[in-house]
Protein backbone atom coordinates (compact mmCIF):
# COMPACT_ATOMS: atom_id res chain seq x y z
CA UNK A 1 0.00 0.00 0.00
CA UNK A 2 3.01 2.14 0.72
CA UNK A 3 4.05 1.99 -2.88
CA UNK A 4 1.33 4.03 -3.60
CA UNK A 5 2.52 7.38 -2.49
CA UNK A 6 5.58 6.97 -5.04
CA UNK A 7 5.43 9.78 -6.88
CA UNK A 8 6.61 8.56 -10.44
CA UNK A 9 3.45 5.93 -9.93
CA UNK A 10 1.37 8.84 -9.20
CA UNK A 11 2.36 10.90 -12.35
CA UNK A 12 1.71 7.18 -14.14
CA UNK A 13 -1.16 6.54 -12.52
CA UNK A 14 -2.80 10.40 -13.61
CA UNK A 15 -1.48 9.67 -17.21
CA UNK A 16 -3.55 6.56 -17.16
CA UNK A 17 -6.63 8.01 -16.32
CA UNK A 18 -6.72 10.55 -18.58
CA UNK A 19 -5.99 8.38 -21.15
CA UNK A 20 -8.73 6.08 -20.20
CA UNK A 21 -11.40 9.05 -19.99
CA UNK A 22 -10.40 10.63 -23.19
CA UNK A 23 -11.10 7.36 -24.50
CA UNK A 24 -14.39 6.72 -22.88
CA UNK A 25 -15.10 10.69 -23.86
CA UNK A 26 -14.51 9.76 -27.30
CA UNK A 27 -16.67 6.64 -27.35
CA UNK A 28 -19.97 7.79 -25.29
CA UNK A 29 -19.54 11.55 -26.67
CA UNK A 30 -21.56 12.47 -23.71
CA UNK A 31 -20.24 15.65 -22.46
CA UNK A 32 -20.38 15.22 -18.72
CA UNK A 33 -17.97 12.97 -18.64
CA UNK A 34 -15.31 15.66 -19.06
CA UNK A 35 -12.07 13.19 -19.08
CA UNK A 36 -10.30 16.68 -17.41
CA UNK A 37 -12.70 16.49 -14.24
CA UNK A 38 -13.13 13.01 -14.21
CA UNK A 39 -9.35 12.40 -13.77
CA UNK A 40 -9.32 14.84 -11.12
CA UNK A 41 -12.00 13.29 -9.33
CA UNK A 42 -10.50 9.82 -9.99
CA UNK A 43 -6.97 11.01 -8.46
CA UNK A 44 -8.82 12.42 -5.46
CA UNK A 45 -10.73 8.96 -5.02
CA UNK A 46 -7.43 6.94 -5.20
CA UNK A 47 -5.45 9.25 -2.63
CA UNK A 48 -8.00 9.23 -0.37
CA UNK A 49 -8.33 5.18 -0.14
CA UNK A 50 -4.34 5.31 -0.12
CA UNK A 51 -4.74 7.76 2.58
CA UNK A 52 -2.56 10.30 1.19
CA UNK A 53 -1.93 13.91 2.06
CA UNK A 54 -2.10 15.93 -0.77
CA UNK A 55 1.12 17.97 -0.11
CA UNK A 56 2.81 13.66 -1.38
CA UNK A 57 0.90 13.98 -4.74
CA UNK A 58 1.66 17.42 -4.90
CA UNK A 59 5.00 16.74 -5.71
CA UNK A 60 4.32 14.53 -8.18
CA UNK A 61 1.61 16.72 -9.45
CA UNK A 62 4.30 19.52 -10.22
CA UNK A 63 5.76 17.95 -13.02
CA UNK A 64 2.71 17.83 -14.58
CA UNK A 65 1.48 20.95 -13.67
CA UNK A 66 4.66 22.75 -15.01
CA UNK A 67 4.00 22.86 -18.12
CA UNK A 68 0.82 24.97 -18.24
CA UNK A 69 2.88 28.42 -18.34
CA UNK A 70 4.47 27.01 -21.38
CA UNK A 71 0.94 26.09 -22.77
CA UNK A 72 -0.24 29.48 -22.41
CA UNK A 73 2.93 30.87 -24.39
CA UNK A 74 1.92 28.37 -27.04
CA UNK A 75 -1.51 29.91 -27.79
CA UNK A 76 0.61 32.89 -29.24
CA UNK A 77 0.58 30.75 -32.56
CA UNK A 78 -2.75 30.27 -32.98
CA UNK A 79 -3.50 33.69 -31.97
CA UNK A 80 -0.62 34.47 -35.06
CA UNK A 81 -2.21 32.10 -37.27
CA UNK A 82 -5.92 34.07 -36.75
CA UNK A 83 -4.41 37.89 -37.17
CA UNK A 84 -5.35 38.12 -40.40
CA UNK A 85 -9.17 37.44 -39.50
CA UNK A 86 -9.22 39.63 -36.51
CA UNK A 87 -8.28 42.34 -38.40
CA UNK A 88 -10.69 42.21 -41.06
CA UNK A 89 -13.06 42.67 -38.32
CA UNK A 90 -10.94 44.09 -35.18
CA UNK A 91 -13.73 46.38 -34.51
CA UNK A 92 -16.93 43.78 -33.97
CA UNK A 93 -14.26 41.23 -32.31
CA UNK A 94 -12.95 43.49 -29.92
CA UNK A 95 -16.09 45.01 -28.68
CA UNK A 96 -17.88 41.60 -28.48
CA UNK A 97 -14.82 40.71 -26.59
CA UNK A 98 -14.34 42.87 -24.05
CA UNK A 99 -18.57 43.49 -23.59
CA UNK A 100 -17.88 39.92 -22.72
CA UNK A 101 -15.27 40.24 -20.55
CA UNK A 102 -16.91 42.72 -18.40
CA UNK A 103 -20.00 40.96 -18.14
CA UNK A 104 -17.95 38.17 -17.19
CA UNK A 105 -16.14 39.29 -14.13
CA UNK A 106 -18.79 41.80 -13.48
CA UNK A 107 -21.79 39.45 -12.94
CA UNK A 108 -19.89 36.51 -11.13
CA UNK A 109 -18.41 39.17 -8.68
CA UNK A 110 -21.76 40.89 -8.17
CA UNK A 111 -24.00 37.47 -7.62
CA UNK A 112 -21.62 35.74 -5.40
CA UNK A 113 -21.41 38.54 -3.61
CA UNK A 114 -24.79 39.14 -3.07
CA UNK A 115 -25.27 35.72 -2.42
CA UNK A 116 -22.98 35.56 0.56
CA UNK A 117 -19.77 34.34 -0.64
CA UNK A 118 -17.07 35.12 1.54
CA UNK A 119 -14.23 37.72 -0.53
CA UNK A 120 -11.57 34.74 -0.97
CA UNK A 121 -13.96 33.11 -2.99
CA UNK A 122 -15.29 36.11 -4.69
CA UNK A 123 -11.39 36.37 -5.89
CA UNK A 124 -11.56 32.79 -7.38
CA UNK A 125 -14.24 33.33 -9.34
CA UNK A 126 -13.76 36.65 -11.02
CA UNK A 127 -11.59 34.96 -13.80
CA UNK A 128 -13.97 31.72 -14.48
CA UNK A 129 -14.71 32.11 -17.97
CA UNK A 130 -11.25 31.34 -19.36
CA UNK A 131 -8.58 28.75 -19.37
CA UNK A 132 -7.41 27.50 -16.66
CA UNK A 133 -4.31 28.20 -16.75
CA UNK A 134 -4.80 32.02 -17.37
CA UNK A 135 -7.61 31.78 -14.61
CA UNK A 136 -6.09 30.48 -12.01
CA UNK A 137 -2.88 33.13 -12.55
CA UNK A 138 -5.72 35.83 -12.30
CA UNK A 139 -6.94 34.86 -9.33
CA UNK A 140 -3.46 34.17 -7.68
CA UNK A 141 -2.66 37.49 -8.30
CA UNK A 142 -5.85 38.38 -7.07
CA UNK A 143 -5.22 36.51 -3.99
CA UNK A 144 -7.90 33.81 -4.16
CA UNK A 145 -7.86 29.85 -4.07
CA UNK A 146 -6.07 29.08 -7.99
CA UNK A 147 -7.14 25.17 -7.38
CA UNK A 148 -11.06 26.11 -6.30
CA UNK A 149 -10.66 28.53 -9.88
CA UNK A 150 -9.53 25.43 -12.24
CA UNK A 151 -12.13 23.26 -10.58
CA UNK A 152 -15.09 26.51 -11.75
CA UNK A 153 -13.53 26.90 -14.79
CA UNK A 154 -13.74 23.18 -15.80
CA UNK A 155 -16.87 23.53 -14.61
CA UNK A 156 -18.32 26.57 -16.32
CA UNK A 157 -16.60 24.82 -19.68
CA UNK A 158 -18.82 21.90 -19.02
CA UNK A 159 -22.02 23.85 -18.88
CA UNK A 160 -20.92 26.51 -21.78
CA UNK A 161 -20.49 23.64 -23.97
CA UNK A 162 -23.59 21.88 -23.03
CA UNK A 163 -25.87 24.60 -22.48
CA UNK A 164 -24.56 27.24 -25.14
CA UNK A 165 -26.02 26.85 -28.61
CA UNK A 166 -29.65 26.61 -26.84
CA UNK A 167 -28.66 29.56 -24.96
CA UNK A 168 -27.78 31.02 -27.84
CA UNK A 169 -31.16 29.74 -30.17
CA UNK A 170 -33.42 31.53 -27.24
CA UNK A 171 -31.05 34.88 -27.12
CA UNK A 172 -31.46 35.45 -31.41
CA UNK A 173 -27.89 35.12 -31.59
CA UNK A 174 -27.41 33.15 -35.15
CA UNK A 175 -24.30 34.55 -37.04
CA UNK A 176 -21.59 31.47 -37.28
CA UNK A 177 -18.88 33.93 -36.47
CA UNK A 178 -21.13 35.40 -33.11
CA UNK A 179 -21.63 31.72 -32.21
CA UNK A 180 -18.12 31.14 -32.50
CA UNK A 181 -17.01 33.91 -30.48
CA UNK A 182 -19.78 33.60 -27.86
CA UNK A 183 -18.79 30.02 -26.77
CA UNK A 184 -14.99 30.40 -26.36
CA UNK A 185 -15.50 33.74 -24.15
CA UNK A 186 -18.15 32.33 -21.98
CA UNK A 187 -16.51 28.88 -22.20
CA UNK A 188 -12.74 28.52 -23.19
CA UNK A 189 -11.33 25.15 -24.50
CA UNK A 190 -14.32 23.44 -23.39
CA UNK A 191 -16.04 25.63 -25.76
CA UNK A 192 -14.07 26.14 -28.29
CA UNK A 193 -14.18 22.22 -28.78
CA UNK A 194 -17.82 21.78 -28.72
CA UNK A 195 -18.00 24.60 -31.67
CA UNK A 196 -15.28 22.69 -33.50
CA UNK A 197 -17.52 19.64 -33.90
CA UNK A 198 -19.58 22.04 -35.86
CA UNK A 199 -17.64 23.82 -38.19
CA UNK A 200 -13.92 24.26 -38.05
CA UNK A 201 -14.76 28.32 -39.15
CA UNK A 202 -16.86 28.34 -35.66
CA UNK A 203 -14.12 26.78 -33.81
CA UNK A 204 -11.78 29.46 -35.28
CA UNK A 205 -13.53 31.94 -33.74
CA UNK A 206 -13.89 30.11 -30.48
CA UNK A 207 -10.64 30.07 -30.28
CA UNK A 208 -9.86 33.73 -31.25
CA UNK A 209 -12.51 34.56 -28.59
CA UNK A 210 -10.74 32.09 -25.69
CA UNK A 211 -6.69 33.79 -26.11
CA UNK A 212 -8.42 37.60 -26.60
CA UNK A 213 -11.01 37.21 -23.52
CA UNK A 214 -8.15 35.38 -21.82
CA UNK A 215 -5.50 38.35 -22.26
CA UNK A 216 -8.77 40.72 -21.50
CA UNK A 217 -9.36 39.25 -18.05
CA UNK A 218 -5.89 39.20 -17.22
CA UNK A 219 -5.85 42.04 -18.14
CA UNK A 220 -8.38 44.18 -16.55
CA UNK A 221 -9.83 41.97 -13.82
CA UNK A 222 -7.77 43.67 -11.01
CA UNK A 223 -8.28 46.73 -12.49
CA UNK A 224 -12.23 45.80 -12.53
CA UNK A 225 -12.43 44.52 -9.39
CA UNK A 226 -10.52 47.54 -7.94
CA UNK A 227 -13.01 49.72 -9.44
CA UNK A 228 -16.15 48.28 -8.12
CA UNK A 229 -14.01 48.32 -4.56
CA UNK A 230 -13.71 44.30 -4.22
CA UNK A 231 -10.02 44.49 -4.14
CA UNK B 1 14.36 15.07 -31.65
CA UNK B 2 16.53 18.11 -32.43
CA UNK B 3 13.59 19.67 -33.95
CA UNK B 4 11.47 19.20 -30.16
CA UNK B 5 14.54 20.77 -28.61
CA UNK B 6 14.97 23.58 -30.21
CA UNK B 7 11.06 24.18 -30.03
CA UNK B 8 11.14 24.10 -26.59
CA UNK B 9 13.83 26.38 -26.41
CA UNK B 10 12.33 28.72 -28.29
CA UNK B 11 8.57 28.45 -26.18
CA UNK B 12 10.98 28.36 -23.23
CA UNK B 13 12.69 31.99 -24.15
CA UNK B 14 9.51 33.56 -24.25
CA UNK B 15 8.12 32.27 -20.84
CA UNK B 16 11.68 33.23 -19.46
CA UNK B 17 11.35 36.95 -21.19
CA UNK B 18 7.93 37.13 -19.67
CA UNK B 19 9.09 36.21 -16.51
CA UNK B 20 11.66 38.93 -16.66
CA UNK B 21 9.35 41.63 -17.29
CA UNK B 22 7.41 40.77 -15.27
CA UNK B 23 9.99 40.82 -12.94
CA UNK B 24 11.08 44.25 -14.06
CA UNK B 25 8.39 45.86 -14.36
CA UNK B 26 6.36 44.75 -11.59
CA UNK B 27 3.05 44.73 -13.43
CA UNK B 28 0.30 42.50 -12.77
CA UNK B 29 0.48 39.94 -15.23
CA UNK B 30 0.83 36.46 -15.43
CA UNK B 31 4.19 36.21 -17.30
CA UNK B 32 3.17 33.49 -19.44
CA UNK B 33 0.18 35.82 -21.17
CA UNK B 34 3.51 38.58 -21.52
CA UNK B 35 5.55 35.33 -23.24
CA UNK B 36 2.08 34.49 -25.06
CA UNK B 37 2.07 38.08 -26.74
CA UNK B 38 5.85 38.62 -27.46
CA UNK B 39 5.66 35.13 -29.12
CA UNK B 40 2.86 36.19 -31.75
CA UNK B 41 4.57 40.00 -31.67
CA UNK B 42 7.82 38.25 -32.83
CA UNK B 43 5.90 35.70 -35.32
CA UNK B 44 4.13 38.37 -37.20
CA UNK B 45 7.91 40.37 -37.23
CA UNK B 46 9.26 36.99 -38.53
CA UNK B 47 11.89 36.95 -35.87
CA UNK B 48 10.46 33.58 -35.42
CA UNK B 49 9.47 31.18 -37.90
CA UNK B 50 6.35 29.08 -37.39
CA UNK B 51 9.14 26.12 -38.47
CA UNK B 52 10.33 27.10 -34.98
CA UNK B 53 7.39 26.23 -32.80
CA UNK B 54 4.58 24.35 -34.53
CA UNK B 55 5.29 21.51 -33.53
CA UNK B 56 5.70 22.33 -29.31
CA UNK B 57 2.96 24.43 -29.51
CA UNK B 58 0.71 21.46 -31.01
CA UNK B 59 1.43 19.28 -28.97
CA UNK B 60 0.91 21.93 -25.53
CA UNK B 61 -1.84 22.80 -26.58
CA UNK B 62 -3.82 19.76 -27.92
CA UNK B 63 -3.04 17.96 -24.36
CA UNK B 64 -3.40 21.87 -22.07
CA UNK B 65 -6.56 19.75 -20.46
CA UNK B 66 -4.32 17.45 -19.18
CA UNK B 67 -1.80 19.90 -17.32
CA UNK B 68 -4.65 21.44 -15.08
CA UNK B 69 -5.37 17.77 -13.24
CA UNK B 70 -2.94 18.80 -10.64
CA UNK B 71 -4.12 21.86 -9.99
CA UNK B 72 -7.47 20.17 -9.86
CA UNK B 73 -6.71 18.13 -7.51
CA UNK B 74 -6.33 20.30 -4.93
CA UNK B 75 -9.66 21.01 -4.78
CA UNK B 76 -10.00 18.21 -1.82
CA UNK B 77 -8.41 21.01 0.53
CA UNK B 78 -11.29 22.59 -0.16
CA UNK B 79 -14.37 20.57 -0.33
CA UNK B 80 -15.82 22.38 3.06
CA UNK B 81 -15.18 26.20 1.41
CA UNK B 82 -17.26 24.68 -1.79
CA UNK B 83 -19.90 22.97 0.20
CA UNK B 84 -19.90 25.97 2.86
CA UNK B 85 -20.80 28.31 -0.48
CA UNK B 86 -21.98 26.13 -2.78
CA UNK B 87 -24.57 27.60 -3.77
CA UNK B 88 -23.01 31.39 -4.53
CA UNK B 89 -20.53 29.39 -6.56
CA UNK B 90 -22.99 27.90 -8.67
CA UNK B 91 -25.66 30.29 -9.62
CA UNK B 92 -22.87 33.02 -9.89
CA UNK B 93 -21.13 31.34 -12.29
CA UNK B 94 -24.52 29.69 -14.29
CA UNK B 95 -25.73 32.64 -14.36
CA UNK B 96 -22.88 34.56 -15.14
CA UNK B 97 -21.81 32.17 -18.07
CA UNK B 98 -25.56 32.32 -19.77
CA UNK B 99 -24.86 36.27 -19.60
CA UNK B 100 -21.56 35.68 -21.18
CA UNK B 101 -22.94 34.04 -24.23
CA UNK B 102 -25.72 36.53 -24.58
CA UNK B 103 -23.62 39.64 -24.32
CA UNK B 104 -20.96 38.66 -26.56
CA UNK B 105 -23.32 37.19 -29.44
CA UNK B 106 -25.23 40.46 -29.18
CA UNK B 107 -22.57 42.84 -29.23
CA UNK B 108 -21.13 41.41 -32.00
CA UNK B 109 -24.17 40.71 -34.00
CA UNK B 110 -25.17 44.84 -33.64
CA UNK B 111 -21.46 45.40 -34.57
CA UNK B 112 -21.33 43.35 -38.04
CA UNK B 113 -25.06 45.54 -38.61
CA UNK B 114 -23.59 48.50 -38.55
CA UNK B 115 -20.34 47.56 -40.57
CA UNK B 116 -22.20 45.48 -42.93
CA UNK B 117 -20.10 46.02 -46.19
CA UNK B 118 -17.22 44.60 -44.77
CA UNK B 119 -18.99 41.19 -43.62
CA UNK B 120 -17.59 38.44 -45.79
CA UNK B 121 -14.88 37.19 -45.38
Amino acid sequence: MEFISNQYFLVAATFAFYIGFQWLQGRTRISLLNPILLTILAVIALLSMGNIEYDTYHHAGEIIEFWLKPAVVALGVPLYKQLNTIKSQLLPVLCSQLAGCVVGILSVVVIADLLGATPEVVNSLAAKSVTTPIAMEVTKALGGIPSLTSAVVICVGIFGGMAGFRVMKLGHIGSPIAQGLSMGTAAHAVGTSRAMTISDRYGAFSGVALTINGILTALLTPTILHLCGYL
Amino acid sequence: MNIMIMQCAVVFCFLALGEFLVWLTGIKLPSSIVGLLLLTAALKMKLVKLRHVDLVSNFLLKNMGFFFVPPGVALMLYFDIIQAQLVPIVIASVLSTVLVIIVTGWVHQLMRRHHNHQSQK
